[in-house]
């Protein structure tokens, strides 16, 4: 994190003019450029090189473009604004209250809610939340991990729908006992997850096919063929042929409630930080995760040095199906477990990218990053209930923090801080 | 130009094939003859699988031709044999000419193409009739977002910007033309607006790829999710509450072009649709000239091609690129215009739906070319028309599967099945000026 901070070299301008001349642009000069423009790479060394003072600012900037859009589409707002220079204080108190009212709202649904008196019912909130993070965590470490190899997953979306389809088939067709039915739903419905990620491996290894346009494409042929499953009653018998939904899980088929039934937070969670432990020994104890990181960094180099990399990428793409797939199998057997349907992914897929970028594709950053993400969606929910803002503020604050974030030039340059490297 | 940046050094990322894997290799001269087999081995396999008796109809006129051309009624099932044959003996010429080493011309899969088409309708739509016409037509007016959104992505892409953020141009289009033209009463006006709600998401591109060097990947995905968050909650907020002002706008009403409108059979499919259908056959043509023909065009793709040497000779390459990219998104965002201003007269939660998706896919498999581009939003657009029509008439072939191709299509277009796609070389590479 830290040699990121400091100015770049000389030497690399030297090496680019090299790099244009040579036609054949030798092994070594690239080499010495790893930190040189590569696609996610120079994300993540830019979010790296942010110190923690951007990235507060950051933060801060997103809540409050916030709570901009808050108060401008607020009622009581528009209406004192009509009188603002007669009456400046209404207009603030408006403001105020708009602004307020929202957070403490989104407060009241994350973690604790104090306008009731039981407990119990006071933490709810917090169960939520982490009810929330759960596939969010899961499939943060499915892009995150591809990350580290610098591969761009952009397909969440498919893996999850493809995981979800497999993993509701198993759940609401067979009839099987609830320890060898349970973990079967999970094992099939990862290893679909896993499949469809793969392929997006495969082809990057074999034909250098791109995986974000693989990824993105992916994403769509595994929704149609969902649809197809659903509409044609291929393998699923929808009851309601205009709203495809598959039948509900079998009892023996959900994930149990951790907490008790009170409670809806479910053993989906518990998976999520078995996934957290799994991957961290994996990318940093492992074999298979220093190959993982090597060809991340530069894959000419780990050639070299006897990496197979295309191999890599697709057991990557592999593992990060199979992550994004858990996240699936969470959302069809554990969170909403009435049936298989075309939204179970619930636009996780794309959240899941939020996250590895704010976790930094580290996975107890994505543990966090998971949290405070499944935070803002148990809280939004609230929010739009309670204060009739729609939750999708949600959606932008999350991706306005991602944004600003990546560049923290930028941020410095709104706050007018002193750039911290020579340009 | 390619010839000095060959091999594309695989740290400069963007969307080209990592030749850090494996060796490109050209899909050569099989791929027409393997392609053919299997199209009319899965042709021959529909008609064996399930007969269909009966006669179809194909309808070539519209209702108010000048000059109306007669129904053509064939029998089914004698036709779509024939059409096979049709099929068979254009498979047996490309083989042939693949023995022979000879190139395989452009007319082949064009016979072969429209023989097979010939051949599944009439099959698919057995006791059924087909309005040609307005399969067509429909299929030109479905793809007006793609294209516009296509020719978008071709131009910032040339200039060396990744754009994955079309289909958040798109979205913010026709947002900002639903509003506009509900409040001023005029497409135009909507249409305007559209361009610059474009424009504004390209500048945010710019401002985070060009400047700040952020990933362009990442920005333009990043950029989707907020502009639909952003559309959203507007949406529920303001446009919802207020929908008769701020979201009942004026449309684009069906504009028949005197003389040209009169072709029988053209006509009716080209010169009988919105006035938006022909802004877009003149921004075709303009961005087809001036990318290739002008001064302007040769430093756009200079700029996207080696950007050193661009810069060497004087060419502002980071100033090009922004404007390149503010233009593209302005055309991208006309594509979205569509959507409230032709197809629903009012605007939606996420209402484009992923078209800005398969225009990315467009921009691949039409190669970064500007017309081959076009060619392949219409094809996707036939793709997405046929199936409604099948639909209509009770096809037996699902319609997911109709849907799913544009996407299929692509995938196997960038995997180097169908011909490789090949990017320009410095796409999705920041430029920093030394």
């Amino acid at each position: 994190m830290s040699d990121a901070d400091k100015p770049q070299p000389d030497e690399k301008p030297a090496d680019r003019e090299a790099d244009t001349v040579l036609d054949e642009a030798p092994e070594e000069t690239r080499k010495d450029t790893p930190q040189d423009d590569s696609r996610s790479r120079s994300l993540l060394k830019e979010i790296a090189s942010g110190d923690a003072l951007s990235g507060v600012l950051a933060v801060f900037l997103a809540v409050f473009v916030g709570s901009v859009m808050i108060a401008a589409t607020d009622e009581g707002v528009r209406e004192t604004l009509g009188y603002v220079t007669a009456r400046p204080s209404d207009f603030f108190s408006a403001v105020w209250e708009a602004i307020s009212g929202a957070y403490s709202a989104m407060f009241r649904g994350a973690i604790f809610n104090y306008n009731l008196t039981e407990p119990a019912q006071q933490w709810r909130p917090l169960t939520e939340t982490l009810k929330f993070a759960g596939p969010l965590i899961a499939g943060g470490l499915g892009v995150g991990i591809a990350f580290r190899a610098s591969l761009f997953n952009i397909g969440g979306r498919g893996q999850m729908l493809m995981a979800g389809g497999a993993a509701g088939y198993i759940g609401s067709k067979l009839e099987l006992p609830l320890v060898i039915h349970l973990p079967l739903a999970i094992l099939v419905g990862m290893a679909v997850g896993a499949l469809w990620g793969g392929i997006a491996g495969v082809l990057k290894a074999r034909t250098g096919a791109h995986e974000v346009i693989v990824t993105i494409m992916l994403n769509y042929v595994a929704f149609y063929l969902l649809f197809y499953a659903l509409a044609e009653d291929v393998l699923f018998e929808t009851p309601n042929s205009n709203n495809p939904k598959s039948l509900p899980m079998k009892e023996s088929a959900i994930l149990p409630k951790v907490l008790g039934d009170q409670f809806n937070l479910h053993l989906g969670f518990v998976l999520a930080l078995v996934a957290v432990a799994v991957v961290w020994w994996l990318i940093n104890r492992s074999t298979l995760g220093y190959r993982i990181r090597a060809v991340g960094e530069n894959p000419h180099a780990a050639r070299a040095s006897g990496i197979n990399v295309g191999r890599t990428y697709t057991v990557v793409m592999l593992i990060a199906g199979s992550l994004l797939g858990l996240a699936g199998v969470n959302q069809v057997l554990g969170t909403v477990t009435s049936g298989v349907s075309l939204d179970l992914d619930a636009s996780i897929g794309f959240d899941a990218i939020t996250v590895a970028l704010l976790g930094r594709s580290r996975p107890l950053g994505i543990l966090a990053a998971g949290l405070l993400f499944g935070a803002l969606k148990a809280g939004g929910f609230t929010m739009q209930t309670s204060e009739n803002i729609s939750v999708d503020l949600v959606l932008v604050v999350q991706s306005l923090i991602v944004l600003f974030l990546a560049a923290p030039p930028l941020v410095r340059a709104i706050f007018r801080l002193p750039a911290q490297e020579a340009k | 130009m390619s010839t000095v940046t060959t091999p594309t050094p695989a740290d400069q990322g963007g969307l080209a094939p990592d030749p850090a894997v494996t060796p490109t290799k050209a899909a050569g001269a099989k791929k027409l003859p393997i392609i053919f087999g299997v199209m009319v081995a899965l042709l021959a396999i529909t008609l064996l699988r399930s007969s269909h008796e009966g006669d179809t109809t194909f309808q070539l006129a519209a209702e108010s031709d000048f000059v109306a051309l007669p129904d053509i009624t064939v029998p089914s099932m004698l036709t779509a044999w024939l059409m096979v044959l049709v099929c068979a003996v254009a498979l047996g010429e490309s083989v042939r000419r693949m023995v022979a080493h000879v190139r395989q011309p452009m007319w082949l899969p064009i016979v072969f193409a429209l023989a097979w088409m010939t051949g599944f309708l009439s099959w698919a739509a057995a006791d059924g009739r087909i309005r040609v016409v307005s399969l067509f037509a429909g299929a030109v007016a479905l793809a007006v977002p793609l294209v516009f959104g296509a020719l978008g992505g071709v131009l910032g892409e040339r200039a060396g910007v990744v754009n994955i953020a079309i289909e958040g141009q798109l979205l913010f289009g026709a947002f900002a033309a639903a509003i506009t033209a509900s409040l001023t009463g005029s497409p135009w006006a909507g249409l305007v607006a559209a361009m610059v709600a474009g424009a504004l998401i390209a500048l945010i591109l710019g401002l985070f790829a060009i400047t700040y060097f952020v990933d362009q990947v990442i920005v333009g995905v990043v950029l989707n999710v907020l502009v639909v968050g952003l559309t959203n909650f507007l949406f529920r907020q303001v446009l919802t509450p207020n929908s008769d002002s701020l979201n009942a706008p004026v449309g684009f009403e069906r504009m028949p072009i005197p003389v040209l409108g009169d072709i029988p059979l053209v006509g009716p499919i080209l010169f009988r649709q919105t006035a938006l259908v022909y802004v877009l056959y003149a921004v075709v043509a303009i961005v087809a000239y001036a990318l290739y023909r002008t001064r302007w065009g040769l430093r756009v793709r200079a700029v996207g091609e080696h950007p050193k040497a661009a810069d060497t000779v004087g060419i502002k390459v980071n100033l090009t690129r922004y404007r390149t990219i503010l233009l593209a998104g302005a055309i991208a965002g006309m594509g979205g215009a569509y959507y409230t201003l032709v197809a629903v007269n009012q605007f939606n939660r996420e209402m484009t739906g992923g078209a800005g998706y398969i225009a990315l896919a467009a921009v691949i498999f039409g190669k970064w070319d500007p017309i081959r581009a076009t060619l392949a939003a219409l094809l996707f657009g036939f793709a997405t028309n046929l199936q409604g029509v099948l639909s209509a008439i009770g096809s037996p072939v699902p319609s997911q599967f109709m849907l799913m191709l544009p996407y299929l299509v692509t995938i196997f277009a960038v995997a180097g099945l169908v011909g490789r796609s090949r990017p320009p070389a410095a796409d999705g590479v920041p430029y920093r000026q030394q």
